[in-house]
């Protein structure tokens, strides 16, 4: 294959990836690393260094129409981003001494979890519970707009949740994901935040995550500008359309079809793993 | 206490997000160019991503890759636009210390200074 050749089906395949990512809400992230390496047969290093690449371009990109709409919570993403950061360094350190055929099946374990929480109803579950201490000192404690006017809520059991989101940090420095699964794992599941407001607050936070193990990948040489650039163009483009069409689209089968595209890579991603063909 | 964790100025962090959007444009823009420039140069090699070498030096760190785009090096033209991208996170970190700072809340500068000085440490150790 040529560089054209490559350039051109990496920046193809990227699109779809992004389109699908926006449309299903799982990112487009995820399906880069395995459709670099099962597909282009690159090496998993530089696959995870241009899909981390990626995962910038998409939340800063959607970071102005999350803004506007006034539902992140910027002190709970501030606060969070200290976890997520220290465990992005974490990870970017461990992906340099972790064989690539461990990296496969982790990576093959967190892609099936993705797809199978991305299936899951939303379901927001508030409590009765006494407001959490830790959330009372640090401001956390917030509003967003509904269609009945401003609802507060209170954000419950920090400390578990910082730590989930020292994990989400830690993936994603060592697999070059946003992970925003874990990201909302911590946020709905474990410290009750209103979906929206989590689903938000976790893409301002992808970035930041992202961009504290990106300095690390780049003074490592798994960044290539090579396979990057398609790879960044075209995750973004697809990004933006899918932003463009989703209010009329209907995401609940193809969410579904994704989601099985994207078990049957993480279990050849595992296999590959297992047997060391990686 | 419980209440206004959002911030008082709406205006600004729509504002920062018009100059994510603004990073992210340009950005895409630049890689687009050295893009264009990579593969008119180098659009019939072949080549093999198979075995991971690492990138050369001058591909690897800030001042190199601006020394090098500078001469208007494809490859580094390219990597020049990701180092834009890289900084429209940390940029608005940055910004956020001055909102936080606008409205006293001295906590958050502190902790967001904190998550501001990692971004930037990362990019100068190692």
């Amino acid at each position: 294959m040529t560089t054209f050749e490559f350039t051109i089906l990496v920046a193809i395949g990227s699109l779809v990836a992004g389109l699908l990512g926006a449309l299903t809400g799982l990112g487009g992230g995820v399906v880069i690393v395995p459709l670099l390496t099962l597909a282009f047969g690159v090496d998993i290093r530089y696959a995870i260094g241009a899909s981390l690449v990626s995962v910038i371009a998409t939340s800063s990109g959607a970071a102005a129409a999350y803004l506007k709409e006034g539902y992140s919570n910027i002190r709970v993403g501030m606060f969070l981003e200290v976890a997520t950061t220290i465990g992005a360094v974490t990870g970017a350190y461990l992906a340099v001494s972790t064989p690539t055929k461990a990296i496969a099946i982790i990576f093959g374990v967190v892609l099936l979890y993705s797809a199978y929480s991305a299936n899951k109803a939303p379901k927001d579950s508030p409590t009765e519970d006494p407001p959490d201490r830790w959330a009372i000192l640090l401001k956390l404690d917030g509003k967003y707009p509904t269609a009945q006017g401003e609802k507060s809520y209170h954000v419950r059991n920090v400390p578990p949740g910082f730590g989930l989101m020292y994990l989400a940090g830690v993936l994603s420095g060592l697999l070059g994901i946003g992970s925003g699964a874990v990201k909302v794992l911590a946020m709905d599941q474990a410290m009750r935040i209103p979906f929206k407001v989590s689903t938000t607050t976790s893409n301002f936070m992808i970035g930041v995550t992202a961009a504290a193990s990106a300095g690390i990948y780049l003074h490592r040489g798994y960044i290539d500008p090579g396979i990057a650039m398609p790879v960044m163009l075209g995750v973004l483009a697809g990004a933006l359309i899918g932003a463009r069409i989703l209010p009329g689209a209907k995401v609940r089968t193809l969410r579904l079809v994704f989601s099985i595209v994207i078990a049957a890579l993480a279990a050849e991603m595992i296999l590959k793993g297992v047997k060391g063909t990686f | 206490m419980t209440s206004g964790t959002t911030w008082g100025d709406k205006e600004f962090e729509v504002f920062i997000g018009r100059l994510l959007r603004f990073g992210v444009i340009l950005a895409a823009a630049w890689v687009l160019a050295g893009g264009i420039h990579y593969l008119v140069q180098y659009r019939g090699a072949k080549p093999d991503y198979r075995a991971f070498r690492g990138e050369p030096a001058d591909l690897r760190y800030t001042h190199e890759i601006v020394h090098e785009a500078l001469q208007l090096n494809a490859r580094a033209l390219i990597q020049f636009g990701l180092l834009l991208l890289i900084a429209t996170p940390i940029a608005r970190v940055a910004f956020s210390v001055i909102g936080f700072a606008l409205e006293k809340d001295w906590m958050y500068v502190g902790i967001t200074l904190a998550v501001l000085t990692l971004l930037i440490y990362t990019f100068i150790s190692s």
